[in-house]
């Protein structure tokens, strides 16, 4: 039951170069983290979203701001697509105080509540837990938010998976889950890692909608979100999403993907790029012209330019912000402890 | 003051935060309709209907990340692990997504969950049912971790649990349950820290640092003790994290000699912990090596004579006291 091609009437030009802005916007600023990791100016894990835009750019325009969002710790493009500004996630990357967790979360761990980014979770499967009690804290409040949950193909493997699907879909929380299926959980190709080879089944088992689309058509995508946060919001539960997209990077900038090859590589950047798709459909509609992709291209550009800049520029968390947060009340309270002890004379 | 249990003690706890905050919730397993594996949810269902407590599968992963979730959005629940040798299977979410968020998210979140879970051994049910695992969460930045020993002090720290903003693991002994004392008429309105021990029996001797149910073995022992002179000061953490060194050393500057009673495993535990810290900051106080009473080092056995054998008993504290204290100690 693969959701037909949307159309683009539902969508009006500037609501169409906005996605186009989006997704470009996304993949200049994953090339760029790249060339900063590359610079040693990003430590740890980088792990990008390039190839995989159309997914949370399409899935998070099919929301309401006041929606929940909580994604894996390939979320940099979640961020973004959730409207926090580029300079706090970059400079999260570099690890400064102005980043989106001051710099103490990093690639893996961007958070905002203004803009109800609940985290990057680097547990392979803890947001879909989580997501299920901000299902519930939702439905207990009687508000009319949904909270729509990212997570890769091997998320699935994990118990998490199994226990949130049959939690969210016993309570029918408002939870729309969406499995970005990028075929590979680090270097395992999901055909050995699944016993079947799509969510449907798994979707089944629960009592779940399941819902199939094409992980490089962006507006597939918002339309098949569209209808799960319409359940979601009616009271009717939560729906299992399963895109099939792929990453053209490896797993992180460390992982040179040698278990796939170069062909398979190059037919998908050459085939299924989810920017040149979607921007081939917006001329083919009529709708864009060369000008004006060039020009949202270079905006977007001009944008991944300035957050760098600003990352670059902004200062360092403070030596005293080391025990700031351990707790709420304060410092922590066994911070104490880790001063040094004070001989008696 | 009347007397209760533990348990109801608990259960007032809950019924009193319930009724005074709507965002206060319960769940876990058979806490609805059966009322509580160990029967401290009893009459709450019945309270405050399935919307507010709450059974769920069993399944521990789900049940702490859904308490977690939902407290990141505004709630304030009370997760219940039906026994703490379960709580591995939650502790991916107490240990990476309770304990951590408010740190990693730079103060954007607040994480009020209590993780109410019984432990402990004696009631010959085995190796896998048998355990204390506060080490495991004792270790952990992030966590408030507390082991109330006397009715009085489960309910006052449980409200201060419900009521506080960080994640707390509130851990109950199965064989405190039915312990009775002295508690406040309900409705009287009273709290206990969850960052001070107590000085539950005074002594100028030596000083016994213990918690939970080893608490009253150790008042047993200083009894014992007490008829041969040795007056022994016994400690009352009530919380592992954090430790209330400071009631510790002004102890230690007392009495220069400690003994630390727990029931869990020696190495790597909670009282080594603790040995480890008198050390460091009082020293110099000492006047002997450190006593250390502890469960022995195997998993708990079944067989009753056996299990006996692997517990801590007041005989070995009063061994563990009279090994550090000199004959005539308490003549000085």
């Amino acid at each position: 039951m693969a959701i037909r091609e949307a159309t683009l009437a539902g969508l009006g030009r500037e609501q169409l170069l906005a996605l186009h802005y989006q997704m470009s916007l996304i993949r200049q600023f994953e090339e760029k983290a790249a060339e900063a990791y590359t610079l040693g100016k990003i430590g740890g894990f980088l792990h990008l979203y390039i190839g995989q835009e159309a997914n949370g750019v399409g899935a998070i325009s099919a929301l309401r701001p006041t929606d929940y969002v909580l994604s894996s710790y390939r979320e940099h493009g979640h961020a973004i697509a959730k409207g926090i500004e580029p300079k706090a996630v970059m400079a999260e990357l570099f690890g400064k105080v102005t980043g989106t967790s001051r710099g103490k979360g990093g690639s893996m761990h961007m958070y905002s509540a203004e803009h109800r980014l609940l985290g990057g979770q680097a547990i392979v499967g803890a947001q879909l837990v989580i997501s299920a009690g901000v299902g519930l804290g939702i439905q207990y409040q009687d508000q009319s938010d949904i909270a729509l949950t990212l997570f890769g193909d091997g998320a699935v493997d994990e118990g998490a998976f199994h226990e949130a699907m049959n939690l969210a879909a016993l309570w029918k929380l408002p939870v729309v889950y969406l499995c970005e299926n990028n075929g590979y959980s680090m270097g395992m190709n999901v055909k050995k890692a699944w016993s079947v080879s799509s969510l449907e089944p798994r979707a089944a088992a629960y009592g779940m909608p399941y819902l199939q689309v094409d992980g490089m058509d962006v507006l597939a995508i918002r339309q098949a979100v569209q209808q799960a946060a319409a359940t979601a919001r009616d009271g009717k539960g939560p729906t299992l999403i399963e895109s099939v997209t792929y990453r053209f990077r490896g797993h992180s900038l460390a992982d040179p993907a040698q278990y796939r090859t170069r062909e398979e590589e190059a037919a998908w950047k050459a085939n299924r790029d989810p920017i040149q798709l979607f921007e081939a459909k917006l001329k083919e509609a009529g709708l864009a012209r060369d000008e004006d992709l060039r020009a949202s291209t270079e905006r977007a550009g001009a944008a991944v330019e300035e957050a760098t800049t600003f990352a670059e520029e902004s200062p360092f968390p403070a030596p005293d912000d080391l025990y700031e947060h351990v707790q709420q009340d304060g410092a922590g309270a066994i911070a104490w402890r880790d001063k040094p002890s004070t001989p008696r004379d | 003051m009347r007397v209760i249990t533990y348990r109801d003690a608990l259960r007032e706890a809950i019924r009193e935060e319930m009724q005074r905050d709507e965002l206060v919730y319960i769940l876990g397993e058979d806490i609805a309709g059966y009322g509580g594996t160990y029967s401290v949810t009893k009459g709450l269902f019945e309270e405050f209907g399935e919307k507010r407590v709450r059974d769920t599968p069993l399944a521990e992963e789900v049940i702490a990340g859904t308490a977690i979730g939902s407290a990141l959005v505004g709630l304030r629940p009370i997760c219940e692990i039906m026994t703490m040798n379960f709580s591995l299977l939650a502790s991916d979410q107490i240990i990476n997504s309770a304990a951590k968020f408010h740190y990693m998210f730079a103060g954007q979140t607040r994480i009020p969950v209590v993780f109410r879970m019984p432990g402990g051994g004696g009631a010959q049910r085995g190796a896998q049912h048998s355990q204390f695992f506060e080490t495991l969460f004792g270790h952990i930045p992030g966590l408030k971790v507390v082991m109330p020993a006397t009715p009085y002090d489960a309910k006052g720290m449980l409200k201060s649990a419900i009521r506080d903003n960080d994640p707390v693991v509130f851990v109950e002994h199965e064989l405190l349950y039915s312990v009775k004392g002295e508690v406040p008429d309900e409705g009287v309105e009273y709290t206990v820290p969850l960052n001070r021990g107590e000085i539950k029996r005074e002594g100028r001797d030596v000083t016994i640092v213990t918690f939970s149910r080893m608490v009253h073995i150790s008042l047993q022992a200083a009894e014992e003790l007490a008829k041969e002179g040795i007056e022994a000061e016994v400690l009352d953490m009530r919380s592992i994290r954090p430790i209330d060194l400071d009631l510790i050393t002004e102890s230690v500057k007392k009495t220069n000699r400690v003994v630390i009673a727990e029931e869990g495993w020696k190495y790597y535990g909670t009282g080594q912990g603790i040995a480890a810290l008198i050390y460091e900051h009082a020293f110099d106080y000492l006047d002997a090596p450190i006593g250390h009473v502890t469960g022995k080092d195997v998993p708990m056995p079944y067989s009753k004579p056996l299990e006996q054998a692997a517990l801590p008993t007041r005989a070995d504290v009063i061994a563990a006291v009279k090994a550090i204290t000199p004959v005539g100690a308490g003549a000085r």
